[in-house]
């Protein structure tokens, strides 16, 4: 049983994690329609930052991670701006080949630059270790992601529901013609939601470097967990994301535990399955005209 | 009298929207019928339930007494309900001849053919010819249909529908943003469609509903308003009060 | 109803369908050419031989069909496995049957994933592609004790061709093996391009309403087309683990599909020489660039990638078309003109 409960705590907080990776593309390809498959080299980027701040620096780590989100939140305009806005029209075909090329190369580039084997950040005293609460033992570090990435989506949800930013945002999902139509500057809604969705993807990137192992390759061999929670949540909403990040956060601890031999294969059968039962995502849209 | 086309109680909603209210329609064989309606009447569905690309939430579709209902898109033709678009939908890079030859070798049960190199079939080719030159496109037969002025592009996207050997032929709009220079050759077109094919015009442009049809429908908010000769329509107090009116204001 | 004066648009110009042309006879004397011309290079050609074969296959459902799929390699690392485990435990020796077998597999993959690759949206495609092969690729590594695991399915040795001819070190008999495969998939495929199938296919591809419209069964042209183009990139595997005597877990890796894009893309799509030559093209630059810096080649790969979409295939064709010109009228003007030089110069 308490075995059972850790394996859900250490799920939840890798679920978590995922979501804050996660979360940018979503709204990447819900407001531009744009296949980012570069995401996870955002991702990388912050947890790089981080890593040489806290070993080379010797920078805080609680210092380090809110730079590794402005590092990568800033190398997200620079891209979006200079590249990515030349593709949001052109064929999914090229954005999907434009964006292989940019991973590809973000990933040689990091090689070159880092090495390439794995990196850890040096973590303080306080998050080492475990603590028993009611008989459960919790890593202090994964208490720490569940935390912050929970207040995280706490924020994120209150943004887009309650602030105008949000609703402005919201509309341009839904419909970017008409949002732009009653004056929604949606290229600027995006730029500004595509830098904060990789500045998300930078934090998630230094916090996740403990847990899912940092080296240049990161953005390729997250990119399908990344698209997982995309399109099994849905691009619609961000709760369907949420949900299906804690689902597969879950799911790939559970299964890594239980059944060691079949490994990721259920993650990859699941998302089959799903997506065959439902095209749209678990938790999008329906009503397909 | 033969139906050709009947739908029976025809009924769709999106979401709280009735769009399509127990719609009972009935197409003469060998008629002209026209469908009329002011905007939002809810043609454009009607056209989506007949040919498959909805399905509707209740009610049935006959051709030619055949329940056709439940078939999809593709069966539908080959059962003889072919269709024009509003908007033009045809192959960009394809040439009139080759878009042709599709419809016509698809209808001849020729089209899953993998081995045998096209255009070695004497009657593929003698029907496909006959086509171009029926509408006038022979002289351009091997050109991109991109490359092709809008006209002409108009008058494939006809004879693509009658290369599908239609029984009933759904023709959208068909003069739909023709130039008038060019508006003459599509009015041929439709006027020397063969007689034996059923003909459903959905059109806004009254000129060319009253020359053609020999009876019409008035679709309002979805539901059969009337359905009578063009004389009797013309002079309807109700539909002029809701169509007529309407256009003559505009 | 005979008459030859309406007729004859017509039948010129399907008498035109599927015509050998000279280029084509070239491209071909030029395949053979290389067997003399680099007879030390054999294992790279070899290697160009079987990676033109898989970009045939992906061209047959991108170049024509328009499905954009970012798993190909699903099917490849079938037929490499499917041929090295025939080979292994010796169920088929011979290696033309085991490749029709290998590629029998992958075919019958194809097929049951068809289903769930034409359904759905273009985005869920990508995924249900990129996820079969990667589930594959998880499969293979779990089930170690038959697939050999991480370290690869080794200690198998092909027998000779039609138990004739021998394969050898230098990779010659390998290379006249693959390419004669090659030659004949692609005169099946040529063959299938230009029937009444493959131009429904470009039709669905074109607009697919349309397609419909006129009483095509898109779906079942799809899954059809799906099947053969698995077909054609497990023989490609099959090829592969023939050649090299070796099948480990990168058959199935993500920058397989990924390159393979690559290729079809640099040899553009839908006329079947695409494949073949972005296959030379690719190995090309894969050695210049290894040349160069072996370690960070990906840098350079991905480059091309990024400038190819940036520029555009269009108009790099259109710069192809106009350079040789320009430099022939550069050429032209020095020769010629002695004084005004500059006049016919452009800015």
């Amino acid at each position: 049983m308490t075995n059972f409960l850790t394996i859900l705590f250490d799920g939840v907080a890798y679920g978590m994690l995922l979501f804050v990776l996660a979360s940018g593309l979503a709204v990447t390809l819900g407001l531009m329609n744009f296949v980012n498959l570069a995401h996870g080299a955002f991702a990388a980027f912050g947890g790089y930052v981080c890593a040489v701040l806290v070993n080379r620096s010797g920078v805080p780590f609680f210092v380090a991670l809110p730079l590794a989100f402005a590092a990568a939140a800033l190398a997200g305009v620079v891209a979006e701006r200079t590249l990515f806005r030349h593709l949001y029209r052109r064929s999914e075909l090229e954005q999907v080949l434009f964006t292989i090329g940019f991973v590809f190369m973000a990933v040689a580039a990091t090689d070159y630059v880092m090495g390439s084997s794995q990196v850890f950040i040096n973590l303080p005293d306080v998050l080492q270790g475990q603590i028993d609460l009611f008989g459960v033992g919790i890593g202090r570090y994964r208490l720490m992601i569940i935390v912050i990435c929970g207040l995280l989506t706490l924020a994120i949800q209150g943004t887009l529901a309650r602030t105008r930013f949000g609703a402005r945002l919201r509309a341009a999902v839904d419909d970017p013609r008409v949002a732009s139509g009653l004056g929604i500057n949606v290229p600027q809604v995006f730029a500004f939601t595509f830098a904060f969705g990789c500045g998300l993807a930078g934090l998630g990137g230094a916090l996740g470097a403990e847990i899912l192992g940092l080296d240049p390759y990161f953005p390729l061999k997250f990119l399908i967990y990344f698209l997982i929670v995309v399109t099994v949540g849905g691009s619609s909403t961000i709760t369907g994301p949420f949900m299906a990040a804690l689902v597969l956060g879950i799911a790939d601890v559970a299964g890594k535990y239980y059944v060691p031999k079949l490994g990721a294969f259920v993650i990859y059968a699941l998302m089959i399955v799903i997506l065959i039962w439902r095209p749209h995502g678990l938790f999008g849209r329906t009503v397909a005209r | 009298m033969t139906l050709a086309l009947e739908t029976i109680g025809l009924d769709k909603r999106f979401g709280g929207l009735h769009v399509t209210c127990d719609l009972a329609l009935k197409v003469e064989a060998g008629a002209r019928h026209a469908l009329i309606g002011p905007n939002g009447a809810g043609k454009t569905t009607v056209i989506n339930l007949l040919t498959g690309v909805l399905t509707p939430d209740a009610g049935r579709i006959l051709l030619e007494g055949r329940d056709i209902t439940a078939l999809p898109v593709n069966r539908r033709v080959r059962a003889g309900l072919a269709r024009t678009f509003q908007i033009n939908q045809l192959y960009p890079e394809l040439t009139p001849l080759e878009t042709i030859g599709l419809a016509v070798s698809e209808r001849l049960g020729h089209g899953a053919d993998w081995w045998r190199r096209r255009g070695t079939r004497a009657e593929v080719n003698d029907e496909i010819a006959r086509h171009l030159e029926h509408f006038r496109l022979t002289d351009v037969c091997d050109e991109r249909t991109v490359t092709l002025p809008y006209g002409k592009q108009r008058l494939l996207e006809i004879a693509v529908a009658i290369a599908c050997g239609p029984r009933v032929l759904l023709l959208d709009e068909p003069a739909a943003g023709v130039p008038e220079s060019e508006r003459h050759d599509i009015l041929a077109a439709v006027a020397s469609l063969p007689r034996d094919v059923t003909v459903l015009l959905i059109e806004h442009d009254m000129d060319l509903v009253f020359s053609f049809a020999d009876r019409i429908s008035v679709l309002v908010n979805g539901a059969l308003l009337v359905e009578d000769t063009p004389e009797r329509i013309a002079r309807d107090p109700q539909v002029r009060a809701v169509y007529l009116g309407e256009a003559q204001d505009a | 109803m005979s008459d030859m004066t309406t007729l004859s648009p017509v039948a010129a110009s399907t008498a035109r369908i599927g015509r050998w042309r000279w280029q084509e006879t070239a491209f071909w004397l030029l395949v053979v050419a290389s067997y003399f011309l680099f007879s030390d290079r054999y294992l790279i050609l070899t290697e160009i031989a079987w990676l033109a074969l898989f970009a045939l296959s992906l061209d047959l459902i991108l170049g024509y069909a328009g499905i954009v799929s970012l798993g190909h390699a699903a099917f490849f690392g079938v037929g490499a496995y499917g041929v090295g485990l025939l080979a292994k435990h010796g169920i088929i020796e011979e290696p033309v049957l085991a490749l029709l077998a290998a590629g029998l597999m992958a075919m019958a993959l194809g097929f049951v994933t068809s289903f769930l690759v034409i359904r759905g949206t273009d985005l869920s495609r990508l995924m249900v592609t990129l996820g079969i092969a990667l589930l594959l690729r998880e499969l293979a590594n779990r089930f170690s004790d038959i697939t050999g695991g991480f370290d690869g399915l080794q200690g198998f040795t092909i027998a000779p061709v039609l138990g004739l001819f021998e394969f050898d070190i230098f990779g010659r008999t390998g290379f006249v093996y693959c390419t004669v495969v090659l030659f004949v998939l692609f005169l099946a495929a040529r063959r299938l391009v230009n029937s009444p199938f493959g131009l429904s296919l470009r039709a669905i591809h074109n607009n697919r309403l349309r397609a419909e419209a006129v009483g095509i069964p898109v779906d079942r042209r799809l899954i059809a087309v799906y099947t053969v183009s698995a077909f054609y990139a497990g023989v490609a595997g099959a090829l592969f683990t023939q050649t090299t005597a070796l099948a480990s877990l990168d058959v199935f890796a993500f920058e397989r599909s990924a390159d393979l894009l690559l290729i079809l893309v640099i040899g553009g799509g839908g006329y079947l020489y695409g494949g073949l030559i972005g296959a030379v093209v690719f190995k090309i630059l894969q050695e210049i660039f290894s040349s160069i810096t072996p370690q960070y080649w990906l840098f350079w790969i991905g480059l091309v990638f990024v400038v190819i979409v940036l520029v555009g295939r269009e108009r790099m064709r259109r710069w192809a078309r106009v350079a040789p010109d320009f430099l022939l009228r550069r050429l032209g003007l020095s020769r010629g003109v002695g004084g005004g030089g500059s006049r016919g110069g452009e800015p």
